[in-house]
């Protein structure tokens, strides 16, 4: 077996080695060598992409299409996505890259036991409007074989050919040669709570405080808008919680018999109980100070509890963007004599 | 007509009546601090933080000196930019309080160049003049103690007589009764002389926090600041000591629950040699530490621990236990220290940029250096002298009554301090002339109108403000010391409109959520209804009420900032406390079930 080639194990990838793993598969790399616990996993990176679609070229135009496109035709773009999705969904990868893909899948399990993965899209684009509505179209969860697997990840390169995707590639005028996307393949958690975290206010900006919002079950029933979060609010240094909603959370997602996810009514018992106990609360807050210390800066970060472990994994972390871009000036100055900050208590400014 | 669409607001001050039949008390305050109708055109709040029960005639001294000393200090001493004084009334027993705003830029920016010059040294100064500050307070309380008692000889002693004193002792009455008077006016002079620009260098902090952080709480802001070991702390400090001493010399078995302090002393002199080691303990721990008064100083029956030793002695038994327990006793002061170095630093890294940062350094250096003035000036001048002021006023009581003009000596409290001078004046007449003094005859219907004048007030509500509401209120006095803003002014007005939530809201003073059963203590004469396990709701919560924190589970005030005593004690004890609720005492019953929220500022009513 020759040495990986299009494949990256996470404990081999940091933040560096984003043009080649994507926005998610550097980061989780990354969390990983800082010492967080994230669900194991590899990256497809975006060199099995690029030969993948080179060896489309090869039979007729894929970038070329792409170009030739002008902005304002919705029924001329739409034809071309549906053609290039319909060519990359149906053509085989390469033997090689097969191998490489199984033989990984294989290695995440117990022998004879297929794992169960998560297969999500990692774009490489700086742009952080285009990464967010791409990541959260293509996430797989739950994919138990590698057939199912191999195809899902042949789903997460068509996506980059969806309309919303051309479309917008086309009014920047992003080159199609500068396009290239990663896959996540990660061990699925079997959550028992799953849920997002931010470390600052999203709704004062305020980088005093993290904000948790969890639900019962996988992650997506909340990232999705299916289920109202608890959501509570932890004094990121005081570890005092501050507000605490606790929702009627109906539903949950579950790993689905038939494969994927399937939504499943909550029993009457836990609609109304948090999802998260007070310490889970306090180790969420103790990793989103230490991720946002390793990164230097606010972060927006997804997370689960392993049914049976009972252990808090880390999905993924991303720099906060609204009020980074909001907070660039100073608050306050420092002023030649000190004294003088008190005028603004004295002197009745407001 | 329809009273639903007329805005919500205060009545004017002419609109509040004298509650019928207490038209005479109210009619015995001095005419200066009577409502008038020009008054009206001005914007009035319950000063229901200091003066939170009806005052009665002779109390009414501690508003008259105490604003005359603000007002110095805002108008004519460090002449604060945009504010003046605060002018004081009186109606059914409420002492009733309104700024003087500066308004016009011209003047604002000269006071603003006089402020500099002023207050400036004070703050670069702060350290030195602190010191001096209580030197001088030091001699003012041993001024006070020296004063002698009042007595009236039959005849003036012999040794007075052969040295030509050539002063007879009723006029030592005058002497020391004006003197007690002006060590009084003089007292609120020094409590004044650092206090305004102290809370002015905490709330910039406090401002500069809520900024970057617009969610920190405000106990947090204050656990940055606070004083580690600030003299406020020192009498529950010494109950602690004085129980490890119970333990130590096995007497803590004598602080009996229900046992009378009598008994408790008796017991303890009865065990001999190691009673008689406590009490020697005790001795050293009352002077100056019991000096501390069971209120905020501003009521004559607040007594001090020294005048009544049942709140200290009750709480020598809870103590006791912890040190037979094993349980760490003492205020942790390394690591209390530690903490608050700590929680600087990380708040200080979470700011966005080294500017940001070099602020933050000089703001919370500032407010460091006032910090103690603003914890510790308290126990100088509302405990310590304000004891010494009542006691004073209470043997000139006890004089008027050995000569028939009170029932008894508490009696005397129902005098303005200008009635007073005259009762005195009557005796030093009468013992002079040989004549009986008019008073016996004048003064006993009066009181005893007075008193019920002030147990009726107390049965009626008064509203919580008067007169036009301001636009802005941006008086650095009134939000420093009363911590209102046109926010709280809206939380009154919505409070009267009987909303039906169940929920009571005001500021979060000290973290933590507990349920409980709530016990309701207007007044300090009912805080032995407070059983183990209760909460807490008062109108004022008080520190000093330091013994029942280890009682309850969480307090509820209806008046108070985070930076209440109440709040700083509450936070110490680590229970969670909600104040300046503005209407917890009527909104709550005695005997409800009721959850406190110490870290969002939420009661909840449950049943």
């Amino acid at each position: 077996m020759p040495a990986a080639q299009y494949i990256g194990w996470f404990r081999d990838i940091g933040l560096n080695d984003r043009p080649k793993v994507g926005g998610k598969g550097a980061s989780l790399g990354e969390l990983h060598r800082a010492g967080i616990k994230v669900p194991p996993g590899f990256v497809v990176r975006t060199e099995a992409f690029e030969d993948f679609i080179d060896a489309l070229e090869r039979r007729a135009p894929v970038r070329a299409r792409v170009e030739g496109l002008a902005t304002e035709s919705i029924e001329g773009m739409g034809a071309v996505s549906r053609e290039l999705r319909a060519r990359i969904e149906e053509a085989p990868l390469a033997p090689d890259l097969q191998l490489e893909i199984r033989d990984a899948y294989a290695r995440l399990g117990e022998p004879q036991i297929p794992p169960a993965v998560a297969v999500r899209s990692s774009a490489t684009t700086e742009d952080a409007a285009d990464a967010s509505f791409a990541g959260l179209q293509d996430t797989y969860l739950w994919v138990t074989e590698a057939d199912s697997l191999i195809a899902k990840i042949r789903s997460c390169w068509a996506s980059l050919y969806s309309l919303e995707s051309l479309s917008y590639r086309r009014r920047q005028g992003i080159a199609e040669s500068a396009v290239a996307m990663a896959v996540v393949v990660q061990t699925m958690v079997d959550a028992r709570t799953a849920g997002v975290m931010f470390t600052r206010s999203p709704l004062s900006g305020d980088r005093s405080v993290i904000t948790i919002e969890g639900a019962w079950g996988l992650g997506s029933a909340l990232v999705s808008g299916e289920v109202t979060p608890d959501r509570w609010v932890v004094g990121k240094i005081t570890g005092e919680i501050s507000v605490r909603n606790i929702s009627d959370k109906a539903i949950r997602h579950a790993q689905s018999p038939a494969g994927g996810v399937e939504e499943v009514a909550v029993e009457d018992s836990l609609r109304r109980e948090p999802c998260l106990s007070d310490e889970e609360l306090q180790s969420l807050r103790a990793i989103g100070r230490q991720i946002e210390r390793h990164y230097g800066r606010p972060q927006d970060i997804e997370w689960a509890i392993d049914r049976h472990a009972q252990e808090i994994m880390l999905l993924q972390s991303r720099p906060e963007t609204v009020w980074s871009n909001k907070d660039q000036a100073a608050s306050v100055a420092k002023v030649s004599d000190p004294l003088l900050h008190v005028m603004k208590v004295f002197g009745g400014q407001r | 007509m329809n009273a639903q669409l007329k805005p919500r607001e205060f009545p004017l001050p002419s609109s509040v009546k004298v509650i019928s039949g207490t038209e005479k008390a109210q009619a015995a305050y001095p005419y200066h601090i009577q409502f008038s109708k020009t008054d009206d055109q001005k914007f009035w709040f319950y000063n229901s933080m200091h003066f939170p029960e009806p005052m009665s005639a002779f109390d009414m001294v501690t508003a008259e000196a105490a604003y005359c000393a603000l007002g110095a200090a805002n108008t004519r001493v460090h002449c604060l930019p945009t504010t003046l004084g605060i002018d004081h009334r009186i109606i059914n027993g409420r002492v009733y309080i309104g700024g003087n705003a500066v308004t016009d830029p011209e003047e604002i920016a000269r006071r603003t160049g006089e402020f500099q010059k002023r207050a400036f040294y004070y703050y670069q100064n702060w350290e030195s003049l602190y010191a001096q500050w209580k030197q001088k307070m030091l001699k003012l309380i041993e001024e006070a103690k020296v004063l002698p008692d009042p007595v009236l000889p039959e005849f003036e002693p012999l040794e007075h007589v052969h040295a030509g004193r050539g002063i007879a002792s009723n006029h030592d009455l005058l002497v020391t009764y004006q003197k007690t008077l002006e060590g009084y006016f003089r007292m609120w002079h020094h409590h004044f002389e650092f206090l305004l620009l102290g809370y002015g260098a905490y709330l910039t902090f406090f401002g500069f926090c809520k900024k970057a952080f617009p969610e920190i709480t405000d106990q947090t802001i204050a656990r940055m600041v606070a004083g580690i070991d600030a003299e406020i702390f020192r009498p529950d400090d010494e109950l602690r000591r004085l129980a490890r001493c119970a333990v130590e010399h096995n007497v803590d078995a004598h602080f009996r629950e229900g046992a009378s302090v009598d008994d408790i002393m008796r017991s303890l002199r009865a065990s001999g040699e190691p009673g008689r080691r406590w009490l020697e303990e005790l001795a050293v721990s009352r002077e100056p530490w019991f000096n501390i008064n069971v209120g905020d100083g501003f009521y004559h029956y607040h007594r001090s621990w020294n005048d009544d030793l049942s709140m200290p002695f009750a709480a020598i038994p809870g103590y006791a236990r912890s040190v037979r327990a094993g349980e760490p006793m003492d205020r942790q002061v390394e690591k209390l220290r530690e903490e608050r170095g700590r929680l600087i630093a990380d708040y200080r890294e979470l700011l966005e940029n080294d500017e940001e940062r070099a602020a933050y350094d000089q703001m919370i250096a500032l407010a460091h250096r006032v910090f103690p003035y603003v914890e510790g000036h308290k126990f100088y001048c509302e405990h310590w002298y304000t004891n010494l002021f009542f006691n004073k006023i209470r043997s000139f009581g006890g004089l008027l009554a050995a000569h028939g003009f009170f029932a008894s000596a508490e009696d005397v409290f129902q005098l303005t301090h200008y009635e007073l001078e005259a009762a005195i004046i009557d005796l030093m007449n009468a013992w002079s002339t040989g004549s009986p003094p008019r008073g016996p005859a004048y003064w006993p219907p009066l009181v005893a109108e007075r008193r019920a004048a002030i147990k009726e007030w107390g049965r009626h509500e008064t509203p919580p403000a008067l007169g036009p509401i301001p636009d802005v209120i941006d008086d650095p006095a009134i939000v420093m010391l009363w911590g209102i803003t046109r926010e709280s002014l809206d939380n009154w007005l919505s409070a009267g409109a009987g909303t039906d939530s169940n929920e009571v809201r005001g500021f979060a003073a000290s973290s933590g959520v507990v349920e409980g059963i709530a016990r309701i203590v207007m007044s300090v004469e009912e805080i032995s209804r407070l059983q183990q396990g209760d909460i807490l709701v008062c109108h004022v919560t008080n520190p000093t009420w330091t013994p029942i924190f280890q009682k309850i589970r969480a307090a509820v005030s209806d008046i108070g900032g985070s930076m209440s005593h109440a709040a700083i004690v509450a936070r110490e004890y680590g229970l969670p406390a909600v104040v300046g609720t503005g209407n917890a005492t009527s909104k709550i019953k005695d005997g409800q079930r009721i959850r406190v929220d110490g870290g969002r500022g939420i009661v909840t009513l449950l049943h």
